[in-house]
């Protein structure tokens, strides 16, 4: 497959990439999120944490195979609202939750996405976007979310029978959920992982080759339908995943999670950051995050700045804030 | 379940109202849509934004002309919203749109996607999000006519006239007169058509401005129904998409029927079965995905 | 990011030095934390100005207790219970807030007071009505204050009895608060042998009522109860004006500014039980000509309701000589509330506070002397008999 590739440069800066696979820059991000918690506040780094999984996650379908989803929420919030019920009605450990939201979540990635990569671009958006709200009705009248109170009280639970996730770690006034933050750091950073594994294999490279040029991908024997339905299965179950760890974080699972606000906020995470680069969409969400987190006093002006966000990146800076980073550098990231 | 003839006929009629309305905001989506290739993110709260100057032109325009009895009558809001609307769409398209052409036309979506967001946070910053009262009904709209069936509000029926004589209008502006073939032309090759010595760029602005003014025309008529929220627009604003994706985008003649029949289809759903009243439209919408990926009177892309 | 963390490091370096000269009061400071709804469909009845009530509250106080500064915060939860339980933790956690009051909505109210029994903090429930939250979900630091679905149920459901109106039809917001506000309406006119001739659940946030109004015509109920809240319930109500519906359209939660969104001309004569409006008294309309000066409006129920919880909660403090939670909560409990908002009031070991409901109508147009001039007091319903008994709890701290 590799010898079909189409893009020339992409093949080049891919090989680039494989032959210089250093372990350095992962230990070294490992090593800073490692200490993170003992100096920003352990719930909200994990959240960030979750919604980074998510962003690149949707990425892997907007920024390398070229489709806007505006629906990603509908994965992330069913997976979300399923790990809740297994963990909290059925007793699962939450590493058995986790998988089982995730599971589902993939099925409804294949459910969804054989209707929504029949077409393409602005009509994808759409589609994306309907059949979201359909999953969201769903919810909101499903017995078992709770409706508009959502499902709470979701308890930590031990993970393999073992070990508390609850278990908090004293550290001067503060009490630390180190088991809870290294768990979902382990979680997130396998899953980050994975998707840069993705990008750099032969099945990303024929993912960016249709991005660049569908005909051309078509005609050069490439199932182009399989390939786009491969990634959004893929995309649909990571951005579960970040749902059913955000689940056990927080505790709960709301309508929030499955609402397209939700999708439009990952959306504007990833072009915050810069959609089509690795690390692009945690920029993004980390800032997104933030910028709720800061502004959260100020009530309605919270969706006004957010707007105005979308905006500027937009008319200013389509590259996002990675994109134009690496431009400048002349080099990816 | 026995349900009379007459209870159906009665939400037939009140689809139909409410069909009258998705096909007016639908309308506008496609106008915008065929001829631009942006998905307006926007319109729904450019619909709010229609209610919002037919408000505020009764209740305060007076006061702050410092001639309390001014106001803006119901008749004249009619005309005055939507061109208050349409140069602020006029704005939006001179100032930001037009420079989107060029690239994906993903983000004309996200471009308006923001707007929504902008215009709605700041009207809820403002606003009782519980619903302002529109009280310029206009005397003659009030009271109900017995359609032998039911009694129906005078003014309903007159929305639903209005939105109808509305929507054929613009229809025959765009497929029968020269002003349209100009659009489509424009639109379908601009090279071309520039060459004619048409002026590409303003008949694009035409048409946005054409397309949000319909849709402040729908707010200005749903205001003396509902009552005027900044929020009003945006949950709409996913209905009235999926209308126009099952119409088949792009599509006006479409946009309009599919706008009509699903009005009556909810009404009727919610007879039948009221809990599925609210996801009826993207069932069949999924539906019709599945059997006809371009819409129900798309051209297959 | 960089002003964050220096931010961060202000907070530990603070939390730090409280604990070296720790006093009876933690962190040299009793904060309070109004967490409310201020960009949704719920921000008229609290938002902005709960939190403008709370600051009355805390001037009136004299802005220090024990000697310490009180200090309000305050943030939006957006209705999401998410959101809300995530401030409400981080708030416990860094910024040593010692109290928080408001939530706006029975989901974020339930989350909110979860984190509230984790952390040992105390949490005012005004704004959201779930019954749930004194019963399954009761919390020992939380308090539920203003009204309850079951008071709400009870008083209009009555009232309306009394005068033969006793065949009902049900128009319910789909989602917990309606259900329940439903399912207690039904007990109540059930035990008083009136007849549930049917309902309909409609979405939260509908635009469009009329179907569902024609079904509640059709079935030829005297009484078209409106289970629902804020705009679903202000758009029912014109739109039955609209198609001439003569039944009697009953609203089972109705704020003042809803009737201000439907004017009087369409809410005139509507029957409603609340906890508090502003022309009920001398008391109660200080307090309400003296909020109308500083924000522009007359408070709702639930600001109402936030300025005297809060007073509550200050003058425990101040009783106990401590914030500590248990101390100060057993003071609050130990002590009667006496003030404009209510007479004789008690919070119960499930943390209701019982008071008095005022069961109220809407006055004609031609009745009305000014903008705010709305309602008239039809008959006070003591507490005792407003609220749920004890004895039918299904909260574990309640003994039996």
């Amino acid at each position: 497959m590799q010898s079909n590739d189409l893009n020339p440069t992409s093949l080049k800066m891919a090989r680039g990439a494989e032959q210089k696979t250093r372990y350095w820059p992962w230990l070294a991000s490992l090593a800073v999120l490692a200490v993170v918690p003992f100096g920003v506040y352990p719930t909200f780094a994990m959240e960030l944490m979750c919604f980074a999984l998510f962003a690149c996650a949707f990425n892997l379908l907007l920024g390398f195979g070229g489709l806007l989803s505006f629906g990603h929420a509908c994965f992330f919030g069913t997976a979300a609202y399923l790990t809740g019920h297994a963990i909290k009605v059925w007793g699962l450990t939450p590493e058995l939750g986790i998988l089982f939201g995730t599971a589902c979540a993939a099925v409804l990635g294949v459910l969804i996405g054989v209707i929504a990569i029949r077409r393409q671009g602005i009509y994808f958006a759409m589609v994306t976007l309907a059949l979201a709200q359909l999953v969201f009705f769903a919810c909101l009248q499903a017995p078992f979310t709770g409706g508009e109170d959502g499902l709470q009280g979701i308890p930590k639970g031990r993970f393999l029978g073992l070990i508390d996730l609850s278990h908090t770690v004293q550290f001067g006034e503060r009490e630390l959920p180190l088991a809870l933050y290294f768990f979902v750091l382990a979680i997130t950073f396998g899953g980050y992982w994975l998707i840069w594994r993705t990008v750099n294999s032969p099945f990303g490279k024929v993912l960016k080759a249709i991005r660049e040029n569908e005909a051309r991908a078509l005609s050069l024997g490439y199932r182009v339908d399989r390939y786009k339905l491969a990634a959004f299965v893929m995309s649909a179950t990571l951005a579960g995943l970040a749902g059913a760890t955000k689940t056990l974080v927080v505790g709960l699972a709301s309508l929030s999670d499955v609402h397209w606000h939700m999708s439009g906020e990952v959306v504007l995470m990833t072009l915050l950051g810069g959609m089509g680069t690795l690390l692009g969409p945690v920029v993004g969400a980390v800032t997104v995050g933030v910028l709720h987190h800061e502004l959260a006093s100020l009530g309605s002006w919270v969706t006004v700045t957010i707007g105005g966000v979308f905006v500027v990146c937009v008319m200013l800076f389509r590259r996002g804030i990675v994109g134009e980073i690496a431009h400048r550098l002349r080099r990816t990231i | 379940m026995d349900i009379p003839l007459q209870a159906i006929l009665s939400q037939a009629m009140l689809g139909l109202n409410n069909g009258a309305f998705y096909a007016l905001l639908s309308l506008g989506l496609a106008v915008i849509f065929g001829m631009l290739n942006v998905v307006n993110f926007a319109h729904g709260a450019f619909y709010m934004l229609g209610a919002f100057v037919a408000l505020l032109g009764y209740d305060y325009l007076g006061q702050w002309l410092g001639n309390a009895d001014m106001r803006l009558s119901f008749w004249a809001a009619l005309l005055v919203a939507p061109i208050v609307v349409g140069l602020l769409g006029v704005i939006v398209e001179k100032t930001m749109l037009q420079r989107l052409y060029k690239v994906d036309h993903l983000y004309g979506l996200l471009l308006t996607f923001g707007l929504a967001l902008i215009f709605e946070g700041v009207f809820t910053n403002y606003f009782n999000v519980a619903g302002e009262p529109y009280n310029a009904k206009p005397e003659v709209l009030e009271g109900a006519v017995n359609l032998g069936f039911m009694f129906f509000p005078k003014y309903r029926l007159f929305s639903i006239v209005l939105s109808l004589t509305v929507c054929f209008g613009v229809w025959y502006l765009i497929e029968r007169t020269r002003l349209g073939s100009y659009l489509r032309a424009g639109t379908e090759n601009p090279d071309v058509t520039r060459a004619f010595g048409i002026d590409v760029p303003k008949l694009r602005t035409f048409t946005y401005f054409l397309g949000v003014a319909l849709a402040g025309l729908a707010g200005v008529v749903a205001a003396p129904i509902y009552s005027v929220s900044p929020k009003m627009g945006s949950d709409l604003i996913i209905i009235v998409f999926a209308v126009v994706v099952i119409g088949g985008m792009g599509s006006i003649m479409g946009a309009i029927l599919t706008g009509l029949a699903l009005g009556l289809l909810e009404g009727l759903v919610k007879v039948f079965y009221p809990p599925l009243a609210n996801t009826v439209i993207f069932i069949v919408m999924a539906l019709v995905l599945l059997w006809r990926p371009a819409g129900l009177f798309g051209k297959e892309a | 990011m960089q002003a964050r963390f220096k931010h961060l490091a202000l907070v530990v370096a603070g939390a730090l030095s409280g604990a070296a000269m720790a006093g009876p009061i933690s962190g040299d400071v009793v904060k309070i934390g109004i967490l409310t709804d201020m960009s949704g469909v719920y921000a008229s009845l609290g938002g902005k100005g709960s939190v403008a009530a709370a600051q009355m509250a805390v001037a009136d106080f004299g802005g220090k207790v024990l000697g310490k500064p009180i200090e309000i915060v305050s943030a939006d939860h957006q209705n999401k219970a998410d959101i809300g339980a995530a401030k409400a933790r981080e708030w416990f956690d860094t910024q040593g807030v010692d109290m928080v009051n408001d939530l706006l909505n029975s989901g974020v109210a339930i989350a909110v007071q979860k984190v509230g029994a984790e952390k040992k903090k105390i949490v005012i429930v005004n704004g959201a009505g779930s019954t749930a939250l004194t019963n399954k979900e009761c919390s020992p630091y939380g308090v539920h204050y203003a009204y309850d679905t079951y008071s709400l149920a009870k008083g209009t459901a009555t009232a309306l009895m009394k005068q033969g109106l006793d065949s009902w039809y049900f128009l319910t917001a789909d989602y917990a608060f309606g259900q329940s506000l439903e399912a207690e309406t039904t007990k109540v006119v059930g035990v008083l042998g009136g007849k549930v001739l049917g309902g309909v659940k409609h979405p939260l946030s509908s635009t469009d009522f009329s179907s569902y109004l024609l079904q509640a015509q059709n079935s030829g109920a005297k009484v078209i109860g409106l289970a629902n809240a804020g705009g679903d319930f202000v758009n029912a109500v014109k739109q039955a004006k609209e198609f001439g519906i003569k039944q009697t359209l009953v609203g089972l939660l109705v704020f003042d500014t809803d009737v201000k969104a439907l004017g009087l001309n369409a809410a005139q004569g509507m029957k409603f039980t609340t906890a508090y409006t502003w022309d009920l008294n001398a008391e109660t309309r200080a307090f309400g000509n003296k909020y109308l000066a500083k924000t522009g409006s007359m408070p709702t129920m639930v600001q109402a309701a936030v300025y005297s919880s809060t007073m509550h909660y200050l003058n425990a403090v101040k009783a106990a000589g401590t914030d500590d939670p248990d101390a100060v909560m057993k003071k609050m409990r130990d002590t009667p509330i006496n003030d404009f908002f209510a007479k004789n009031g008690k919070i119960r070991e499930d943390g209701r506070m019982v008071h008095d409901m005022y069961l109220v109508e809407v006055k004609k147009p031609n009745e009305s002397r000014s903008v705010w001039d709305m309602l008239k007091l039809v008959s006070t319903i003591p507490g005792e008999q407003a609220f749920k008994p004890l004895a039918g709890s299904e909260c574990p701290l309640v003994k039996k």
